[in-house]
């Protein structure tokens, strides 16, 4: 054997050893690097926004007035505008994940359970493709769609309907096009891990694929819905861009948010206007938390 | 059959139509890419090779596409890295706050992009600019990592939870140290996820555009910045047009890769 | 005596004359005058100009409008930014901004060496300390700038000066020929008469826009008394929102990126909304049916004013570049390409179009006395009345977000 007394382990073995018997060293080995960057740069940077909600800005100048002040505060809780900004930005968000959730469940349930593995990945690979199309393009396209003389109106002009134009509806409609696969991979995957036994099972018992799908399908993938359901909303929540290009004079809580970040240059406000979106998530994550959706991720 | 014939036709149908309305925007990209119009009339008054030439010469669309995939490899060996020893450390432990780390992880992505935008704005300019740290490259794969970091995440997790560790454990009862162990069993049981982790990984850094806008520097030009900032050009928005129909097409190789290489057939996780 | 310090002191004494002087016996809305007095309510910060030009850097990068630099990528045979690169070796970077709060939070980042500043910018970034003073002495090109333009309440303060003038304009109403008719010749049509384009009406999205309110609002209703639009107190704040108000329910879309509006008067969008000349000339060039009048109740414009960066470290390129923008030959082509009038008299010889400096009025100042000039609002009032408070320019960004709703 080697030359070395076999009693004195060498130094790599010697360091397996300490961490096989110390699972916490281990532990904190393993956490220490992606905890401290996340809490620190992003944690540390979120709780930096939010201090400086309490501040204000010299209208002249520009510059920063650090005395903390509830002005901004009071200002959003209190104003008209921005109360209807909020809701109707709550309004957009939900109406896209629902949307999105309606369209995807069926898609993907039809890839999970119905087609064979090789359409499988043909459709996977289908639907995933424009991801790699720019964000950007496809509103511009969406844009050049709507447009009185688009796609859409020359679509329709035959049966006598007309396009529905820019504004809200166009936000809906283009966001739940950029947002879509989104929803359909975590409920792909969720169905996959669902047994076909289970479908047999119900339909043995007498059910209908109707029933089957509502009875047993749903409450089983549901936790999957809500996890695409936190991509779609939280995307639509905070998404500014889409909105200047097809939502003609409508404005969101984003389009706010960024105005005066960058623009009105005001950033005590745009941080004050940023919680709002912040406590929404929050309190969406929390709720969620107990559906399990966020194993389904 | 597990679905009725008619329950599976319908099925079909709505999958058929929900792959053309995916697909119908896209098409009107790649026709818009030969339309001489320039600002995107429709129906297209005319047809034109010559956007696609001068994409072709166009020095700033291909620096633009060499800072995006920079940034994204940045980004994903940052997220790589993170992600997976986040993902091993919720899989194969237990300890208080574990179902915080998860939170934590998700809350980069599961906040608006513009609320992380500003904050790191903020912070850089508050905090690191004196320390000498400038807006840059740094800066914005430091920002993509920040939920990147969630992609790769899950996808280990799941792989992670799947595996179980009876494996290690058998491993190390044959008398395998840690890191033998972790060379010839944990990582071959993770690689695939790995890779699809980083690949939609870079999937995500590649197009993001309202973080970047706000970790960018003057000199710093991701693609989308490039094509936000032409399509408000108007002889450069139709070059746009062609640098999308592009992307979509080279795409499809690392998608397709995606798929071969994961056992996950969803391809991965988000 | 330098001619610097020359100017310096004739300016001085120009502001303290019409300082004292007063306006309150004048009736006239004269524009250009009523700005000096109170606007100069305020101490910049110390910092010096630079005192003589150094080897040229290497790079330089400017905010500017679009249109204001270009270099033959919107079109192979506009380009002024090349010849200069060529001739100094600075290589130039363009960030274009649609509008001047863009500008301002752009160059308060540091990353800038230049910005091309309109009125309502060029204060808050003198008074943020962002820009510095700027010696005449290294423009050569300046002698020749008009006079009507040189040490102008915004583009110097006490006597010092803070940028090179660009040149002036004023934003017109644009309308779809086919659409439109007969042919308006009156805001109106955007305000009281919008209603007949309900969901085809543009306007400028930002909150300088409520000037133009203001505007019309001297001329339809004189018993509000506004005397500037950009001294406006609560009264008169108050009825120029809700002018804004009614009119949000007939825009279909805001704008301040010139493509889109080009698409949105080429495809019919919009029919009727505010512009300048270059999107015109841009979209006229690209087969839409437009056309654009000067309205009889005059018009808000720009004098835009080429500032450097405090924090610059490409000061030599940046006098260079402005030096080179205001030359005859260049400050020829922008100005005919952005249809305005230029800075600098020689350069009327210069242009492609005989007639371009009567037709963009270069040299008429009776008619930049109808033009208001977009200037930053502040609480002093800039039509010097001391007795009330006016709305200041946080006062009208809060009240451009309620507009938009």
């Amino acid at each position: 054997m080697s030359g070395q007394d076999p009693r004195q382990p060498s130094p790599r073995r010697r360091l397996s050893g300490v961490l096989h018997r110390h699972p916490l060293l281990r532990l904190a080995l393993l956490l220490v690097a992606p905890m401290v960057v996340l809490v620190v740069v992003y944690l540390g940077a979120l709780a930096m926004l939010l201090v400086s909600a309490f501040w204000t800005t010299d209208d002249f100048t520009g510059e920063v007035v650090r005395e903390p002040t509830l002005d901004n505060i009071r200002a959003i809780v209190t104003s008209g505008t921005y109360r209807t900004v909020t809701l109707r930005t709550i309004g957009v968000a939900a109406a896209v994940t629902v949307i999105c959730a309606v369209l995807a469940f069926p898609i993907a349930l039809f890839m999970a359970k119905v087609v064979s593995l090789r359409t499988r990945r043909v459709l996977v690979v289908l639907l995933l493709t424009p991801l790699w199309a720019s964000y950007l393009v496809k509103a511009f396209a969406w844009r050049a769609m709507l447009a009185g003389d688009g796609v859409v109106n020359w679509a329709l002009d035959p049966v006598g309907l007309s396009g529905p134009g820019f504004g809200l509806t166009a936000t809906v409609i283009v966001l739940t096009y950029l947002w879509l696969p989104f929803m359909v991979l975590p409920i792909y995957a969720g169905l996959e891990r669902l047994p076909d036994s289970m479908l047999e099972a119900s339909s043995d018992l007498g059910a209908k694929a109707g029933r089957t799908v509502r009875s047993v399908v749903l409450p089983l993938a549901f936790p999957a819905v809500v996890a695409g359901a936190i991509f779609t909303f939280s995307l639509s929540l905070g998404d500014y861009i889409a909105v200047q290009i097809v939502g003609g004079k409508s404005q969101l809580i984003g389009n706010l948010i960024q105005g005066n970040a960058g623009a009105a240059n005001n950033l005590p406000l745009a941080a004050a206007l940023a919680g709002v979106p912040v406590v929404i998530m929050v309190v969406f994550l929390l709720a969620v938390r107990r559906t399990g959706a966020l194993d389904n991720l | 059959m597990i679905l009725s014939r008619g329950a599976r036709a319908a099925l079909a149908a709505v999958t058929a139509l929900g792959l053309a309305f995916v697909y119908v925007p896209l098409v009107v990209v790649l026709i818009s890419s030969f339309n001489t119009d320039r600002t995107f009339g429709w129906p297209p008054s005319g047809l034109t090779v010559d956007w696609w030439r001068r994409a072709w010469d166009n020095a700033g669309a291909r620096e633009a596409l060499w800072t995006s995939v920079r940034a994204g490899l940045g980004a994903t060996a940052i997220a790589l890295v993170l992600g997976s020893m986040a993902a091993f450390a919720v899989a194969r432990y237990r300890f208080f706050g574990r179902e915080s780390v998860s939170i934590l992880i998700v809350l980069p992505i599961a906040l608006p992009g513009i609320v992380t935008g500003i904050a790191l704005s903020n912070a850089i300019n508050t905090s690191l600019q004196p320390l000498g740290v400038e807006f840059g490259l740094f800066t914005v794969v430091v920002g993509h990592a920040t939920f990147c970091v969630v992609v790769v995440y899950n996808n280990v997790l799941a792989r992670l939870r799947r595996t179980g560790g009876s494996l290690e454990e058998a491993s190390m009862d044959l008398g395998a140290d840690v890191f033998t162990t972790f060379r010839h069993v944990t990582f071959p049981a993770v690689r695939s996820a790995l890779v699809a982790g980083a690949l939609l990984a870079f999937a995500l850094s590649f197009d993001e555009i309202i973080v970047t806008t706000f970790t960018a520097s003057a000199s710093v030009q991701t693609l989308p910045l490039w094509i936000f900032n032409n399509l408000a050009r108007p002889n450069q928005a139709p070059i746009v047009n062609v640098v999308a129909a592009i992307l979509v097409v080279l795409s499809l190789v690392p998608v397709w890769l995606a798929q071969r290489i994961s056992s996950d057939p969803a391809g991965g996780r988000i | 005596m330098t001619r610097t310090k020359l100017l310096a002191v004739t300016a001085a004494a120009l502001l303290a004359l019409s300082a004292c002087g007063g306006d309150d016996a004048d009736d006239s809305t004269d524009a250009s005058d009523d700005t000096s007095a109170t606007a100069q309510a305020f101490t910049p910060p110390d910092l010096k100009a630079l005192t003589e030009l150094g080897e040229p850097e290497g790079e330089l990068n400017i905010v500017a409008w679009a249109g204001y630099a270009e270099d033959g990528t919107t079109d192979p045979s506009v380009d002024w930014v090349t010849p200069f690169e060529e001739e100094t070796g600075c290589e130039v970077n363009v960030k274009t901004a649609p509008t001047s709060d863009d500008m301002v939070s752009l160059m308060k980042t540091g990353q800038y060496d230049v910005v091309s500043a309109s009125g309502d910018a060029s204060l808050r970034l003198i008074a943020s300390g962002d820009v510095e003073p700027v010696n005449l002495d290294l423009v050569p090109n300046y002698v020749d700038v008009f006079d009507a333009l040189k040490m102008q309440p915004w583009n110097s303060v006490a006597g010092v000066a803070y940028g090179i003038p660009h040149g002036r304009g004023a934003n017109l109403l644009m309308y779809r020929t086919d659409e439109v008719s007969p042919a308006p010749d009156s805001w109106g049509a955007v305000f009281d008469d919008a209603s007949t384009y309900s969901g085809n009406v543009t306007a400028y999205d930002s909150p300088i826009y409520i000037a133009d309110a203001a505007l019309y609002l001297m001329a339809t209703q004189p018993d509000l008394g506004i005397k500037n639009p950009y001294a406006l107190d609560d009264k008169q704040f108050t009825a120029a929102v809700d002018l804004l108000k009614a009119q949000n329910e007939h825009i279909g879309e805001y704008w301040s990126d010139y493509t889109k509006e080009i698409q949105a008067f080429k495809n019919g969008d919009s029919v009727i909304g505010t512009t300048w000349q270059i999107i015109v000339n841009l979209a006229q060039l690209d087969k839409a049916k437009v056309d654009a009048v000067l309205p009889s109740e005059g018009a808000t414009g720009w004098s835009d004013t080429w500032m450097v960066s405090a924090k610059s470290e490409h000061k030599t390129c940046a006098y260079l570049w402005m030096d080179h923008i205001i030359s005859p030959t260049a400050n020829a082509q922008v100005a005919e390409w952005f249809g305005e009038a230029p800075a600098n008299e020689k350069a009327c010889a210069e242009t492609a179009d005989k007639s371009h400096c009567d037709t963009f009025h270069a040299a008429d100042e009776a008619y930049f006395d109808q033009v208001w000039y977009w200037t930053t609002p502040i609480t002093q009032c800039l039509d010097g009345r001391t007795d009330v408070q006016c709305k200041d320019y946080g006062d009208w960004t809060t009240a451009w977000q309620e507009i938009k709703g």
